[in-house]
């Protein structure tokens, strides 16, 4: 019973990893470039998303604001992308990753100047509900966590193999001078893309929300799903989720079973033996060009 | 006005594609120095040139992956010099890429659907797909294969079929020869006469392989460092002493079974 409940809220924990890892990784395969900005994209998905439904705001019913909220992100990827990091063609990587750097600094300081830096609770019905299967008491915030993960999961794989445009999405990550070739509009891909990875997060940021309080810090989370991302092999949306669930349940059990001073350390040291013995991650998507 | 003039500004008439004086920089490098060509309607035209002359420089400026600095494209009369490649493709206009250049991790079925991005009609992109797969039956047998894992003269193959996906009036292909065996080469060049013959594509070929190149063609031109050099039909241009020595590697003997002194190029 003991070891259920915490692989529940491993799951749950890792879910959201996940969902910001999927993000780092969407852009990441599209762009080739690492978005470190996307914990606090996460991060401002929830405070939009408390901005929109809690009372002491607009006070919108939840039903409504989450959506909302999701397509704001949205909104905001694309524009970010049209405005700011399509600039940024033909400079090095190197300049877009201290970009987004700098981007998650301000995201976090606007944050906390609309919204505080205390620790608030976003209102929604999910929060402090409990669901029973037989005998088991559950919380329903981590049973919908990680049920809109897999929903997510599944719209995302049919949207990535069954529709025009997230064919055309891969098709340009994998190639895009042939994409090009092929008449397919790639810039207004890649503003897509990072109008996607704004929705996931913002997903990802409303179901963390609804676990507990946040705060603008909360973007740092950021670094785990990176690490996340890593371990599931970067360029890969399934390796992803999977890295995010490991570390999500790692966290738990070596709270629970391992000295408080190592615990904390344990998804690191996993990371660390990822790079070393797998490189390219556990779920790598290596393809080697024929000549 | 000299000959070649002449001929260029009679073929204008009936040419679907015309340069002129096209000049496209890579960076501070001028790879194209003000080229001129047509190429008319039905026909297939060959650019011969060795590595660095600029040929693929060409194509790329014509699809619109490159812009070009100076000069006119004019399709069907309307200039593209600077558009988008979706609007070229849109226009009728496909270049078919050297070095294959697949999505290596989609099918081959999603490859083909890629080369028909830009076409709404799905009832008539599916009997596209059926055309390509009558003139490459191998391509239907691996439909759901990922191309990445196709072999060289099959990843060439998907090129081209992609290609043909687009419903293009012009194809652009760059060194369809490149890296495949002869009896793939023939097996290719092919298919292309058959494609210009039976589908009616217009076809503007660039090779270094001038022998299959010339053989398919109409009509050539040759490239060196940028410019075109010589322009003539394809057959005349087999004969021609020049393209003999410089790109066929056609060797003139003397009776005592070596040469005495080197050809020298009659255009520079």
């Amino acid at each position: 019973m003991d070891v259920l409940q915490l692989v529940v809220s491993g799951l749950a924990n890792g879910c959201v990893y996940g969902l910001i890892a999927l993000g780092f990784v969407l852009i990441y395969k599209a762009t080739e470039a690492v978005n470190f900005a996307q914990g606090d994209f996460m991060m401002l998905g929830a405070f939009v998303c408390l901005g929109l439904t809690n009372a002491q705001f607009l006070g919108l019913p939840f039903w409504l604001a989450a959506p909302l909220a999701i397509l704001i992100m949205g909104a905001f990827g694309y524009g970010l992308e049209v405005v700011v990091i399509r600039r940024m063609f033909g400079q090095p990587q190197v300049a877009v990753v201290i970009l987004t750097i700098a981007l998650g600094f301000v995201l976090r300081f606007v944050a906390g100047l609309i919204w505080g830096n205390q620790p608030v609770s976003l209102e929604s019905p999910i929060a402090g509900r409990d669901v029973r299967f037989g005998g088991v008491v559950l919380g329903l915030d981590e049973v919908m966590v990680i049920s809109v993960t897999v929903l997510l999961t599944v719209l995302l794989y049919f949207y990535f193999n069954r529709t025009r445009l997230g064919v055309a999405m891969q098709a340009a990550s994998q190639n895009q001078l042939a994409a090009y070739y092929m008449g397919i509009p790639v810039k207004r891909l890649n503003s897509l893309v990072w109008a996607l990875s704004g929705m996931v997060a913002a997903v990802a940021g409303i179901l963390f929300a609804s676990k507990g309080s946040i705060e603008p810090s909360i973007g740092l989370l950021g670094i785990k799903a990176f690490a996340a991302a890593v371990i599931g092999g970067f360029g890969s949306l399934p390796g992803a989720l999977l890295g995010g669930i490991i570390i999500g349940l790692i966290e738990p059990f070596s709270a629970r079973y391992i000295a408080a001073g190592y615990s904390q350390v344990m998804a690191y040291l996993l990371l660390f033996l990822i790079l070393v013995f797998r490189p390219h991650g556990i779920l790598a998507q290596i393809h080697s060009k024929k000549v | 006005m000299t000959l070649t003039q002449e001929r260029i500004v009679l073929g204008a008439a009936d040419a679907v594609l015309s340069v002129r004086n096209l000049e496209t920089y890579y960076g501070p490098i001028m790879a194209i120095r003000g080229v001129s060509l047509d190429v008319r309607d039905g026909q297939i035209v060959t650019v011969l040139g060795a590595n660095g002359a600029g040929k693929t420089t060409l194509l790329k400026t014509i699809s619109g992956v490159m812009e070009p600095e100076k000069g006119e494209i004019l399709y069907n009369g309307r200039d593209i010099a600077g558009a988008e490649p979706d609007e070229v493709v849109r226009a009728g206009i496909v270049h078919v890429p050297e070095g294959r250049e697949v999505f290596p991790l989609l099918t081959v079925e999603e490859n083909l659907a890629m080369g028909a991005y830009t076409r709404r009609d799905a009832a008539s992109v599916r009997d596209d797909q059926e055309m390509v797969f009558s003139y490459f039956p191998i391509l239907k047998e691996r439909r759901r294969q990922a191309a990445g894992t196709l072999s060289g003269g099959q990843q060439q193959m998907l090129a081209i079929g992609r290609g043909l996906m687009a419903r293009p009036k012009l194809m652009l292909l760059d060194e369809p020869s490149l890296g495949l065996s002869p009896l793939l080469v023939s097996e290719i060049f092919d298919i292309i006469g058959r494609l210009n013959r039976e589908q009616k594509v217009t076809m503007m070929l660039v090779e270094q392989n001038a022998v299959v190149a010339l053989d398919v063609a109409d009509y050539g031109y040759v490239m060196e460092l940028g410019r075109i050099v010589m322009a003539d039909e394809a057959q005349r241009l087999l004969e021609s002493k020049d393209v003999q020595e410089f790109y066929l590697g056609v060797k003139e003997e003397t009776q005592r079974g070596q040469k005495r002194w080197k050809q020298k190029k009659t255009w520079r």
